[in-house]
């Protein structure tokens, strides 16, 4: 449907994209045991670290291996064989997660055969497993880094296993899902009598957890052993259509077969997902879950009223765009205003006239008139300046509390955020947006 | 190019440390060599952007890949009393194509868009790893827009690879000398015009202490570069003294400014009240030694003898609950002493400070205050800070973002000292936030609660 529009500046203004490594490293955190790293100078590492301090509100671990002018000039393979020493001599990790930048992959240097050097001169490192992703900082953006490293982590680990465990499966979980989605994703399969592979988990490691000790990589998140099982599994629901090219890979290795779900938001999104576990499991659809489905059939009823008309600006990367756009449309607002930070497949799929590949300067022109906006933290001062109530998704939200278990996905999730999206509606019906206007950027802030 | 002035830089004579080196170690440069695998911080391009982004009315534009701008863009909580251009995320987002074929050309047009968009008196343009590598010429094309848009376009050498964040800040030191400050002289000058290096109006600190100058008759000319315009830090050269604040980020710059323009400095720090005092006092007997009317020392001491009383006074039923508590410190720089200097007055007993991005100048004095119980850090590591917390050694800890759940999972008190934070606590007035904030985290009704075990756990 939407006809897809480069911005057309050479300056990007108020950056709306962030880096593919940034990406990469996060779904390295939703592994057990796991210590990120980016093959790159220091700062990269201390600039990504922040946001995602700031974002999950959670202890980060997070290493570089410290490129300098020099190492950039001779090669950074000596960098990255110390790194991986001492971060393993330090923390004892189960798995390295790699991340390459542009500094190292615009020289064109051999990570792979680096590593394999590495690993043949240290027999100490044979229960370490290290994955390496290519994430050129030049190219793609949070999302295509997460995606990378998944289908890294699957190249590296899914084993090809003989035989097949039929209440196992696969879900590949994109990085437009919550820790509080993905434990909803995992109930939802368990009440099937499933078992669930989620890969990355990030329930498990980022979900705000207080532990006993401390711990130098991440604590929780999918276990090394259970990704090399993943082969076994019946099938591989890839969430997000970012997921695709790792199920892909089980599939390629395996004969896992796919299945993909564009987005979980919304009634018949959901409605396919419950009649895809169904199916999977041969177990009829628990009672529990006809009741919440009730409850969301009841919650558009109730809330249809406010959205039908509503005038919507969206800025997020592909899959959340397109998961939000759909589920809004869905309820009867219009997507008058897309913009997404890098060009893909899907964002066809996006319920409006356009989408823009650009940043949050561009959707502050094209916002004007809007009832709501819709992006992450950034986009605050956005619709502050514009009188406009806001509402956050997307990676990073640093300024309000509670990011990781905001609810999206599920029958629950929906009608959670029509309770949620709906309210902001309503109070500017009711001329709060009037005191919006006047109160600036603080009293925006907290209408979203 | 880049080489030579790291390697002027290098040569510090108004560093300790530095002159301590034989020339053989101090061409090495500053700090130790990073380790891969266990280095934090942030690169010279961080600390170069820490620096000059709070120029309010300039644009701050990044050349490079998204990492370098999208990742960081208006992260820190410099305050402005004005223009918010700076708090625009300015970047050319350099693709696969321009790093086959260079950027020069996309810069020169970013820059172009950005001049006829927003109309900044100056663009600053800050060189990043990946757009250094692939040889862009930056200071070539700055040259080429300052001729064709006629103003300011400011290139900002610092590539995150050259260095700590540190590095950087002295890099940018370095441009504000080489191509900002002295290119345009003020309208008139005063005996008491001064001037606040590294002081970069964090959650307003340089609000908390403009209004006591003023009380005082002294007059702020800029401060590099906090609230600061263009216009201003171009003027800074016609100041009587420099006050520095931040330990010695830009000790090249006071240092050379001296050379230059004869401007006297010393090193200084407003937190809490026996060093703001001590800052105020030093900043009129140097006016006055360079010809401010003498009165202003006598006007200076009732200031500081009623500020004094008055904090007394407004704290007095926090400081019976602040007394004898023990504060693990974890900040850098000159913060390593005066926030120690800031928390003993109140009572509180300082166990250890990290003494990361500090002078031996520094440690020295956070050594003598704190006597033998108090523990210098040079790297404290996570899991040590974290066993001395659960350890209830220290009853709170005060640090930045990245150590504040090293303190909140070990279930502890913990505060933020360093930029993210959102109070000013300079001043008498920000002395008296900080020891409230203090009071505020110790004494939340949570600790009990969350440390006793579930029911079925007892």
């Amino acid at each position: 449907m939407a006809k897809v529009v480069p911005s057309g500046k050479h300056c990007t203004v108020n950056p709306l994209k962030l880096s593919q490594p940034l990406g990469g490293a996060a779904a390295f955190m939703g592994l057990d045991g796991c210590l990120p790293m980016l093959h790159a100078a220091q700062g990269c590492t201390a600039f990504a670290l922040v946001l995602l301090v700031r974002h999950f509100r959670e202890a980060i671990p997070f290493q570089t291996t410290a490129m300098n002018e020099v190492t950039t000039i001779l090669g950074g393979s000596d960098n990255l064989e110390q790194a991986i020493l001492n971060v393993v001599e330090r923390a004892h990790p189960k798995v390295i997660g790699i991340c390459s930048n542009g500094l190292i992959e615009a020289r064109g240097e051999d990570v792979r055969g680096d590593l394999k050097l590495i690993r043949a001169r240290h027999p100490e490192l044979r229960d370490t497993a290290l994955v390496y992703v290519r994430t050129p900082d030049y190219q793609g953006g949070f999302q295509e880094g997460w995606s990378a490293a998944v289908s890294a982590v699957v190249e590296e680990l899914v084993e090809a296993l003989p035989g097949r465990n039929l209440h196992q499966i696969n879900i590949l979980a994109g990085s437009h899902l919550t820790p509080a989605d993905l434990e909803e994703i995992r109930d939802t399969a368990e009440a099937f009598g499933l078992f669930p592979i989620i890969l990355p988990d990030i329930a498990g490691s980022l979900d705000g957890h207080v532990a006993d000790t401390y711990v130098a990589t991440t604590l929780g998140g999918t276990g090394v052993d259970d990704i090399r099982r993943m082969g076994r599994s019946v099938v591989s629901f890839a969430l997000g259509r970012q997921m695709e090219a790792a199920a892909r890979r089980i599939e390629a290795r395996c004969g896992v077969p796919v299945e993909i779900f564009d987005r979980l938001t919304g009634l018949t999104a959901w409605d396919d997902f419950i009649a895809a576990l169904a199916r999977v499991s041969g177990t009829p659809v628990p009672q529990a879950i006809r009741r919440r489905r009730s409850q969301l059939l009841d919650a558009m009823l109730d809330g249809h009223f406010y959205f039908g008309g509503k005038r919507v600006a969206i800025a997020a990367e592909p899959d959340l765009l397109l998961g939000l756009s759909q589920f809004l449309a869905d309820m009867g607002a219009q997507v008058a205003t897309a913009v997404a930070t890098t060009d893909c497949e899907v964002l066809a799929a996006v319920p409006a006239e356009s989408v823009t590949i650009g940043d949050l300067d561009d959707l502050e022109r094209l916002a004007a008139g809007c009832d709501l906006l819709i992006s992450h933290s950034h986009g605050a001062r956005i619709a502050g300046r514009l009188g406009i109530a806001f509402f956050r998704a997307g990676f990073p939200n640093f300024d309000r509390l509670g990011a990781a278990h905001r609810l999206s996905v599920g029958y629950r999730g929906a009608r959670d955020l029509i309770f949620e999206i709906g309210n902001l509606f309503i109070a500017g019906e009711h001329g709060h947006g009037a005191r919006i206007r006047q109160g600036g950027e603080h009293a925006a802030v907290a209408g979203g | 190019m880049l080489q030579h002035k790291l390697q002027d830089l290098f040569d510090e004579p108004a560093c300790a440390k530095n002159r301590a080196k034989d020339a053989a170690s101090r061409k090495k440069g500053c700090g130790k060599p990073l380790t891969p695998g266990n280095t934090a911080g942030g690169c010279a391009f961080d600390g170069a952007k820490i620096v000059l982004q709070p120029i309010t009315d300039a644009a701050h534009l990044v050349h490079g890949p998204i990492a370098c701008e999208g990742n960081s863009w208006d992260s820190r909580h410099s305050l402005s009393s004005g223009p918010m251009l700076y708090r625009t995320g300015l970047t050319t987002d350099l693709g696969e194509l321009d790093v086959i074929y260079g950027g020069e050309k996309k810069l020169f047009r970013a820059i172009k868009e950005v001049v006829a968009r927003f109309d900044p008196p100056a663009v600053f343009v800050y060189q990043t790893c990946l757009t250094a590598m692939i040889g862009d010429d930056i200071v070539k094309v700055c040259e080429v827009a300052a001729e064709r848009f006629g103003r300011p376009v400011v290139p900002v050498n610092a590539p995150g690879f050259v260095g700590k964040k540190n590095l950087g800040t002295k890099l940018a030191g370095e441009v504000l000398l080489d191509r900002v400050i002295g290119t345009e002289e003020p309208e008139t000058v005063t005996p008491t015009g001064i001037n606040l290096l590294g002081e970069y109006n964090v959650s307003g600190d340089l609000w908390n202490v403009k209004p006591l100058f003023e009380r005082l008759g002294i007059r702020l000319l800029t401060a590099i570069t906090g609230d600061a315009r263009f216009h201003e830090v171009t003027k800074a050269h016609r100041a009587r003294v420099n006050m520095m604040v931040c330990s010695q980020a830009l000790i090249n710059l006071a240092r050379k400014m001296e050379e230059r323009w004869g401007i006297p400095w010393f090193e200084g720090s407003f937190y809490g009240v026996p060093e703001t005092s001590r800052s105020l006092r030093t900043i009129a007997r140097l006016l006055v030694e360079r010809g401010a009317d003498a009165a202003l020392s006598a006007r200076t001491e009732a200031l500081i003898a009623a500020e004094e009383a008055r904090v007394a006074a407004e704290l007095a039923d926090v400081l019976t609950v602040l007394k004898g508590k023990k504060v693990l410190l974890y900040t850098g720089g000159v913060k390593s002493w005066s926030m120690i200097a800031a928390l003993q007055w109140a009572g509180m007993t300082v166990i250890g400070t990290s003494v990361r991005k500090a002078t031996e100048d520094d440690k020295d004095r956070a050594a003598a205050l704190m006597g033998e119980e108090g523990g210098l850090y040079e790297n404290l590591p996570q899991r040590e800070m974290y066993r001395m917390l659960k350890a209830g050694e220290a009853d709170i800890l005060l640090s930045g973002g990245r150590t504040q759940y090293v303190a909140l999972k070990a279930r502890t008190p913990w505060l933020d000292s360093n930029q993210e934070r959102h109070r000013a606590y300079t001043g008498y007035d920000g002395a008296v936030t900080l020891l409230r904030e203090i009071h505020k985290a110790l004494t939340s009704p949570i600790w009990e609660q969350v440390r006793a075990p579930a029911p079925w756990e007892r």
